[in-house]
């Protein structure tokens, strides 16, 4: 006889469903296409930044000084700047450092911000209470401001940047999966989960976590683009990444008192900020608009 | 109503209370030694040792918090590194400039975002609420410095229709000086009636505030026609068609007052997100705001200052949303119920 373990036998699970729900509907939203088509684009091209820029050697601290602020040409499709690089090659460089930092805060903020809400919504009581006072507090600051405070105090680099978005991002999610989690800790099924004896840590990681996920990618989604310009912000006041690092935001603030002369300087690296921002935007969109609930399941 | 907002207020008060915390600890994470910063860089191990006390570094971290906090309270927000003058004195200047940058911003926000969201709602799913809807998406998503550059290189170098920079032309001091009574210059320009000075700032205005309104707009835009396409799907539109109002009458007389509550409070939240933007737009446009005195400050590592400018935004942001949700009390009947 084989021994089914008790989870399985919980009827009503929807761990997952959104998934082959929105396969379906996903395809029919014209902005969630349009977004992970750009998005496509700049992930390939970021990871075969070396074989398709001309100067792969400029993504770093290459210095060309008698070919310094070229116009765009045939040889530099973005012209050069002040110290001779190719724009277009430390661009498409840019973008490795732009989804490196959505990746690792989204990552980080998730990793924190589900697991605290979670626990906070499945527990509830003075837990749920605390938490959420807390994320109170750090929602007072606007992303940007606390990531300047901490980027002083810690030496400005990529690394910091990364955390200090971090440090502001993490209490959306768990704003977020806090209340799903306390919604999924009410239905039917869990009282099942409760039933079958199962312990409150393997409840909340194995039932709730998975059936809150749903918002918590839409979420993602739609804060990709807000993380790729609050770090370009923060490079931009020279907090973020630092030279010679290929970071957009950087780029532009290098060419920023050039801009009436050398314009290419700043416009190229902040419309890949723009188009970058944009793409996300709408993969979120596309995604919210399709999985939202009051669509039902036929339409 | 007195029970919601007692409550409400104590939810503030604690709030606040947590800001100051996590500032403070901000703060005492700064690398470097206040008191070598204080003693100056020639003090002797006894200098730096009075220099502690004086400052008490040497009581533990909990009674350094109490006094960061009694000063605080007592008007005592330390004295700024690189202007030599207290905090609370910079910020009295800095503080309303970007209050005067941001609020013209929000009202910009206000005037074209909530009819472009009620235009896009009217023709919901058609062509004009796809531009509608993807134009205001571009808006949020354009780097604001990349739209300073671009706006300021176009319509004040180029054209040459606004100045590059600064808040009013400084030569106007000398002519019809400025009495301050509020430190916002438009305001204190118009009650003074002084029309130089207000003609002056309100030239100067137009360009950063419309660059830091494009994400307010945008995002404002998104919510109306979000929240209105909402209510003018529920049963009760459904009848005022019935009854024959036109359908955008439906919308102007029915839908858009009970999606004033999301709007609103989507603008508390704005209004602090975009207290920061404009740190960027100001140092581009060189306005004499928060942003411009964030940025020397945290070029001379001067953490009072930071810590100064860091407080205050999150107080205004808490303040903000108490009279947002103190106004939604009176828009919203509903509202209190809960």
């Amino acid at each position: 006889m084989t021994i089914i373990p008790p989870e399985e036998l919980i009827p009503n699970d929807e761990r997952f469903a959104f998934l082959s729900l929105a396969r379906g509907r996903l395809r029919g939203q014209k902005m969630f296409v349009a977004g992970a088509v750009v998005l496509l684009v700049i992930v390939v091209m970021a990871i075969l930044a070396p074989w398709i820029t001309p100067y792969p050697q400029d993504a770093q601290g290459g210095v060309d000084p008698v070919n310094s602020l070229l116009a765009p040409s045939s040889q530099h499709w973005f012209g050069t700047d002040q110290v001779g690089r190719d724009v277009y090659t430390r661009v498409v460089f840019g973008a490795r450092t732009s989804l490196l930092i959505v990746f690792s805060v989204l990552s980080l903020s998730v990793i924190i911000g589900v697991t605290l809400g979670v626990i906070a919504g499945y527990a509830g009581g003075w837990i749920r209470d605390l938490v959420m006072r807390v994320t109170d507090v750090f929602l007072a600051f606007p992303a940007l401001l606390l990531s300047l405070a901490l980027c002083i105090v810690l030496e400005p680099d990529l690394k910091t940047a990364i955390l200090a978005i971090t440090v502001t991002w993490w209490p959306w999610y768990t704003r977020l999966a806090a209340g799903v989690a306390a919604s999924i800790s009410g239905r039917a099924y869990m009282d099942a989960v409760r039933a079958l004896g199962i312990s409150p840590a393997r409840a909340v990681f194995r039932h709730v976590l998975p059936n809150s996920l749903t918002p918590v990618i839409v979420q993602l989604s739609l804060d990709a683009g807000g993380i790729i310009l609050t770090a370009a912000a923060l490079s931009f006041l020279g907090l973020g990444a630092q030279e010679p690092t290929a970071e957009w935001g950087l780029m532009v603030s290098q060419g920023q008192d050039l801009f009436t002369t050398a314009y290419w300087v700043s416009l190229y690296p902040g419309l890949a900020i723009l188009i970058a921002a944009f793409a996300f935007n709408m993969l979120g969109e596309g995604m919210r608009t399709a999985l939202d609930p009051r669509r039902g399941f036929t339409s | 109503m007195g029970r919601y907002l007692v409550r409400r207020l104590a939810q503030a008060a604690l709030v606040v209370v947590g800001v100051v915390v996590l500032t403070f600890i901000v703060v005492r994470l700064l690398p470097g030694d206040p008191a070598a910063a204080y003693a100056g860089p020639r003090a002797s191990p006894e200098d730096l040792a009075r220099a502690r006390e004086l400052l008490g570094l040497d009581k533990p971290v909990i009674a350094q918090l109490g006094m960061y906090m009694s000063g605080l309270v007592q008007g005592d927000w330390g004295t700024s590194l690189h202007t030599r003058l207290p905090v609370t004195h910079d910020l009295s200047i800095a503080f309303p400039a970007s209050l005067e940058l941001v609020g013209t911003a929000l009202i910009f926000a206000v005037l074209i975002g909530i009819p472009l969201g009620l235009l896009a709602a009217r023709f919901f799913g058609s062509p004009v609420d796809g531009a509608v809807r993807l134009g205001s998406m571009f808006a949020a998503a354009f780097p604001v410095f990349l739209l300073a550059l671009i706006v300021q290189n176009t319509f004040a170098t180029k054209l040459g229709w606004f100045p590059v920079a600064g808040e009013y032309d400084s030569k106007l001091d000398s002519t019809s000086p400025l009495h301050l009574y509020t430190n916002i210059t438009i305001v204190d320009a118009f009650i003074t009636g002084n029309w130089p000075i207000f003609l002056s700032t309100l030239h100067h205005l137009i360009l950063p505030a419309l660059v830091v309104a494009a994400y307010p707009i945008g995002v404002v835009t998104q919510m109306t026609r979000a929240a209105v396409s909402e209510e003018a799907s529920l049963d009760h539109a459904r009848l005022e068609r019935a009854l024959g109002f036109a359908p955008g009458q439906v919308l102007r007389r029915f839908s858009f007052r009970p999606s004033l509550n999301p709007i609103l409070t989507l603008l508390a939240l704005v209004f602090a997100y975009s207290l920061v933007n404009a740190f960027l737009v100001e140092s581009i446009f060189n306005w004499p705001g928060l942003g411009n005195y964030a940025v020397a400050s945290i070029r001379s590592l001067d953490t009072a200052a930071v810590a100064g400018v860091t407080l205050i935004v999150a107080l205004a942001y808490v303040i903000a949303n108490l009279l947002v949700d103190i106004a939604q009390t009176f828009i919203d009947p509903r509202v209190r119920l809960s």
